[in-house]
């Protein structure tokens, strides 16, 4: 939000009604079932799920990397103005890792293992080469340049070097120069952060924030944890079994969220629980001596497998608000500020429990 | 505070790598002398009293599970001695039975842990039927009563572990530990592996657990993570440790509002927040050392902030003592030697 208001205007990724089914000889897995997700140039998107909510799916769909059994069924994805479901291969092969990129939670998904670092960062300068040709010495400069930007000391050594001879931390570096080595307009982060120790992550997050100051560039990052979403995101979606039931300004998602859903994953961090055990404290109430203080509030149950999706809303059985109304599944309702939400009980705007 | 029954004393593990043919060639030739060491834990000293919580944090490599495993007595010491009750643990005491099943240990990886070919009736009832401590006529009862204990219902009884979500797999892999009625759970990334809303649920356990259970037979728990907010939520005292060291041990509380060493610091100052607006993500420079090499000295002061306050180059040649900062805090750096900082909490951590 900081960053200039004119740049945010224009969408740069559209996704309406996006479905993408898994064809199981069990039957049908919709792994996304009709999402609605608007990225705006130069903005950072947190998408947010547990395990088995269809956010990675997501972010694969966009990529145009769903295989068989799975297929994109239903929707439109637009980027700058091209519908990327009716490209074909070749035209999809350019845009990817040169207009859009993806850097996964684990780098060696990326990296390939018998490469030397520089070998892989010119061939993806060279894959993507336009009418100006460079040369091998320029595209070398091009990859020095790139790992140097994401703090890896002494990158013309590392240039020779192979991924195992590299740390976890350093490696996710690489994936991410490697991702921002042709200025891509979108880069989508699957977990890049979850594998490493806190200090990489911080390390790592202080060096996104930085590059994507300085570049044009959009981030979809799709995590698990809300508190690395806080500090980063301008604009934040959760997901559950497959649908984003909440969306809206991080602002207004962490401190106001309705969903009862999101309300419930906030409180679940303990990051939550040290946060109200600050107030208690500042209130004079007793604090981490009360054993119920400490309690979690958690969410009772278990996210549903896909395959057997409860009827209505997804997240009935495990919701305290739930109503007969709730077999019916609700519909997205958007208001002015365009904030979005799935549910016939929200919170009350402003209420606190 | 209650009778201390675990106490390591100047512990050490020292993993040494088998030379390999062109190590053994090259030694053989005098080019290469030393084999690689791992001093994966270095000189620790630590008590854990009846009905505590205690927290192990550090970055992978530091050596917590190590030090977890050896706690557990999974891991002999190289050097040092462990102390169960106040009586010298040896391989003697360890042939005990009932010694060993008086620590149990819960892992990262439940799926992993659990023998995907058994039942989860005799994953649980297998171990106190063969130790003794349950006639073989009540056992299934007996694991009924310990899943209703740690949330799952009497249906889990003949399935296998393939059958059930991470977080279930996580209660069986509890209630396993518990079947032997220990005193001490060390919990090694008990939680890491798990989603948000399932994680809460199993740290609410573990909190139940210890709550509710009688004073006398109350659980102590060694929690080792590396998620400085897990810990923060559960225990009642945090060790912080760096590369086989612990560097700082304090209550839970005082830890969080006023820690002394630097590195701490950096921890604290890293880990996400919910607060909204941008935070600005500060770094340590630089990652943690490879153990086979450690830095001479204190072994953070290559990335350390504050190493160039103390004279003499003495963090990169002397190694800082743990030594006590306050009433039930210790801290090893050289910084609270000195005259112009002694350690005066806000004041140290604002600097």
């Amino acid at each position: 939000m900081k960053r200039g208001g004119e740049k945010l205007c224009r969408a740069l990724l559209e996704v309406s009604n996006l479905k993408t089914h898994f064809f199981m000889k069990s039957g049908i897995l919709r792994a996304v079932d009709g999402i609605d997700l608007t990225v705006r140039a130069g903005e950072v998107v947190g998408l947010v799920g547990e395990s088995g909510s269809g956010k990675s799916i997501a972010g694969l769909s966009i990529m145009g990397l769903i295989d068989s059994p799975g297929r994109i069924v239903d929707g439109r994805i637009t980027f700058n103005g091209v519908d990327l479901i009716g490209l074909d291969d070749e035209a999809m092969r350019r845009l990817r890792g040169n207009r859009i990129a993806m850097i996964f939670q684990d780098p060696m998904m990326t990296l390939n293992p018998v490469l030397t670092i520089g070998t892989q960062m010119i061939e993806t300068l060279a894959a993507h080469q336009g009418a100006d040709r460079l040369s091998k010495s320029a595209m070398r400069k091009r990859a020095v340049e790139a790992l140097g930007r994401v703090g890896i000391a002494s990158p013309h050594e590392r240039l020779a070097a192979y991924p195992h001879q590299l740390s976890g931390g350093m490696r996710q570096r690489v994936a991410i120069a490697i991702a921002l080595l042709n200025d891509p307009d979108l880069i989508i982060c699957d977990e890049p952060t979850t594998a490493l120790d806190v200090t990489i992550q911080a390390q790592i997050l202080a060096e996104m924030q930085t590059l994507i100051r300085k570049s044009e560039s959009a981030l979809i990052w799709i995590t698990h944890d809300l508190t690395v979403i806080a500090g980063l995101a301008d604009r934040v979606a959760v997901m559950y079994a497959g649908r984003i039931v909440e969306s809206g300004t991080t602002a207004q998602m962490l401190e106001a969220p309705r969903h009862p859903y999101t309300r419930g994953l906030i409180d679940s961090t303990p990051a939550a629980a040290a946060k109200r055990n600050d107030r208690g404290i500042e209130r004079g109430l007793a604090g981490s001596s009360d054993p119920a203080s400490r309690r979690l509030a958690q969410i009772p149950g278990v996210p549903p497998s896909l395959a057997h999706l409860p009827r209505g809303c997804a997240f009935r059985p495990r919701c305290s608000r739930a109503t007969e109304a709730c077999l019916i599944e609700p519909p997205a309702v958007v208001d002015g500020s365009g904030r979005s939400l799935r549910c016939f009980h929200p919170i009350e705007a402003g209420a606190r429990h | 505070m209650n009778a201390t029954i675990l106490e390591l004393r100047g512990v050490s593990k020292r993993f040494v790598q088998a030379p390999d043919l062109s190590t053994r060639i090259a030694r053989a030739l005098q080019r290469k002398p030393d084999a690689g060491v791992v001093h994966a834990v270095d000189g620790v000293d630590l008590s854990i009293a009846k009905g505590e919580v205690v927290g192990l944090v550090g970055e992978s490599g530091c050596g917590k599970s190590t030090l977890g495993r050896i706690v557990a007595g999974l891991h002999a010491p190289s050097s040092g001695t462990r102390l169960w009750k106040g009586h010298v643990v040896d391989a003697a005491s360890m042939r005990d039975a009932r010694q060993r099943l008086a620590i149990q240990m819960i892992f990262q990886d439940p799926y992993a842990s659990l023998n995907p070919r058994m039942r989860v009736v005799d994953l649980i009832g297998e171990a106190p039927v063969a130790h003794g401590l349950w006639p073989r006529s009540d056992r299934v009862a007996r694991v009924v009563d310990l899943l209703a204990h740690v949330g799952l219902d009497a249906s889990a009884l003949r399935r296998y572990p393939h059958q059930f979500s991470g977080g279930q797999r996580a209660r069986i892999g509890i209630a396993r530990a518990l079947a032997v009625q220990p005193e001490l759970l060390v919990c090694d990334e008990a939680v890491a592996a798990l989603d948000v809303s399932i994680q809460a649920q199993v740290l609410n356990l573990f909190m139940q657990l210890r709550d509710e259970a009688d004073p006398e037979l109350g659980l102590t728990y060694l929690f080792i993570s590396h998620d400085l907010g897990v810990v923060r939520h559960l225990s009642d005292r945090v060790l912080i440790m760096y590369l086989g060291r612990i560097v700082e041990s304090a209550s839970t509380v005082d830890l969080f509002a006023q820690s002394n060493h630097p590195y701490t610091q950096e921890l604290l100052a890293q880990t996400p927040t919910l607060d909204v607006g941008k935070q600005i993500f500060t770094t340590i420079r630089g990652e943690i050392p490879s153990p086979l090499a450690p830095p001479s000295g204190c072994h953070f002061h290559p990335r350390c902030p504050r190493a160039k306050e103390v004279p003499d180059h003495r963090c990169s040649r002397e190694r800082p003592l743990l030594k006590t900062v306050a009433s039930g805090h210790a801290s090893a750096c050289h910084l609270n030697d000195m005259d112009s900082s002694p350690f005066k909490g806000d004041g140290f951590a604002a600097a």
